[in-house]
């Protein structure tokens, strides 16, 4: 039970163990712990990041979104827009070119109903002598009432 | 857990006494008695039990890994904060010195004291058979053990109050507190009473820790013995035989049991006072 020189020996040892592990372990397993807490924090960090760039992310996409529709919509009032144009100009055109037709018809009729008229009107003399040729029973020089037969085909 | 062979144990020449004596007899060189011996037994168990908890601290701390640590590393670091959160509360300063020392008491104390869990005879009866006369397997029921740890302890205290205190006051402090006084004479006055309250209570704090875990494992390992002597000298024709081989067993069970709890109270004891002592000491009173 009484203490000899063993407790120098025991006391040598503990001091360097005590010495082995400030100097070799403590550090190490401390730095360690260290790291691993930054990391961690750091790791955490970059998570909230993360998040809210997410939700940053989230938003601009809803607005492109947003205003993706609203070109579509535009785009196709456009496109109305001009097809309205279009079967409103294709209209005009039509009518104008039904017009333009029409009126090349009539004066085309009217040359017609005139070289008819002409026709007629000369026709008309010549009957008109013959009708009055038979009354009178004797030839009219037509040449000497060129002028009274030309009245006449006038007046008709 | 307990061991029964006790029986075949030197039965012929002494019986209950002489057990109980050859068991706590170290195995001394070169001298059986005096001041100038060593204990071998307990040198030898200190030695192995300090490069394991070398080796399992440093080995793990080299190879200590930030992500992933594995399950030892784990424990240790487990301890380590554990021990390091501690001495925070107590320790207001920065030393490189003290949360480690922390450890290795409380690592250390804990290794020597768990010897104790080993049933009393295992290793005695093998070192017998070896030729071996005595063997005691736990370092800590040796005072020599304990008073060793208890004095690096105390010259740690005193070079830690002169490194963060300065000769000046660490000196001065030895004569003026605590009782303080105004005037020189009034000072030179209580200068020996302050010295000597001084002395005292310096020389209490090593004699302390060392008694404290000294008592505390020599007397478990005392009750082991006596629970192992039950059966001492015991033969299986009679019927007491069987009634104390079953007291054995149950009092064996729960001094174990019980015992599991003290070896690491005492640990952590021993340490927690060398933290406080050594926070005192870089104190100003």
């Amino acid at each position: 039970m009484i203490p000899n020189i063993t407790f120098v020996i025991q006391g040598l040892a503990f001091f360097a163990v005590v010495w082995l592990v400030m100097k070799f372990g403590w550090p190490h397993i401390m730095a360690a712990i260290e790291d691993r807490q930054q990391k961690i924090a750091e790791g955490l960090a970059a998570a909230d990041r993360a998040k809210a760039e997410l939700k940053d992310a989230d938003a601009r996409v809803a607005d492109e979104i947003k205003k993706a529709r609203a070109q579509a919509a535009e785009i196709v009032d456009k496109a109305h827009q001009q097809a309205n144009q279009i079967v409103d100009k294709a209209k005009a055109d039509a009518l104008l070119e039904a017009a333009r037709v029409k009126a090349t018809a009539q004066t085309e009729i009217d040359g017609m109903v005139g070289k008819a008229r002409e026709a007629l009107r000369g026709q008309v003399a010549t009957l008109a002598v013959q009708g009055a040729s038979k009354i009178i029973g004797r030839e009219i020089n037509a040449d000497a009432h060129k002028a009274l037969l030309d009245q006449l085909a006038a007046e008709i | 857990m307990l061991q029964t062979q006790a029986a075949e144990h030197e039965s012929s020449s002494g019986g209950m006494t002489e057990y109980i004596v050859h068991h706590l007899h170290h195995l001394r060189w070169p001298r059986e008695d005096g001041f100038w011996t060593l204990n071998v037994d307990t040198l030898f168990f200190t030695f192995v039990l300090s490069a394991l908890f070398c080796l399992l601290f440093i080995g793990v701390a080299r190879r200590a890994k930030v992500a992933n640590p594995g399950k030892l590393q784990s424990f240790i670091e487990m301890v380590v904060v554990f021990v390091d959160g501690l001495v925070k509360e107590t320790f207001h300063g920065t030393s490189k010195l003290i949360a480690p020392l922390a450890v290795t008491i409380f690592g250390l104390v804990f290794l020597f004291n768990f010897l104790d869990m080993l049933p009393v005879d295992m290793l005695p009866s093998a070192g017998h058979a070896a030729g071996l006369k005595y063997l005691r397997i736990v370092p800590t029921a040796d005072l020599s053990t304990t008073l060793g740890m208890a004095l690096c302890v105390f010259l740690l205290i005193q070079y830690f109050g002169l490194k963060h205190k300065g000769p000046k006051v660490f000196f001065g402090e030895m004569v003026s507190a605590p009782f303080h006084a105004h005037g020189a004479v009034a000072k030179i006055a209580l200068a020996p009473a302050n010295l000597l309250l001084r002395i005292i209570e310096e020389a209490v704090r090593p004699v302390s820790l060392s008694l404290r875990l000294f008592g505390n494992m020599y007397a478990g390992e005392l009750i082991f013995i006596l629970i192992a002597v039950m059966t001492l000298d015991a033969t299986l024709s009679h019927f007491s035989t069987y009634l104390l081989g079953f007291g054995q067993f149950i009092a064996g069970f729960l001094w174990t049991a019980f015992h599991i709890l003290v070896i690491t109270l005492q640990a952590f004891i021993f340490m927690m006072l060398s933290v406080v002592y050594l926070s005192m000491a870089a104190e100003r009173h």
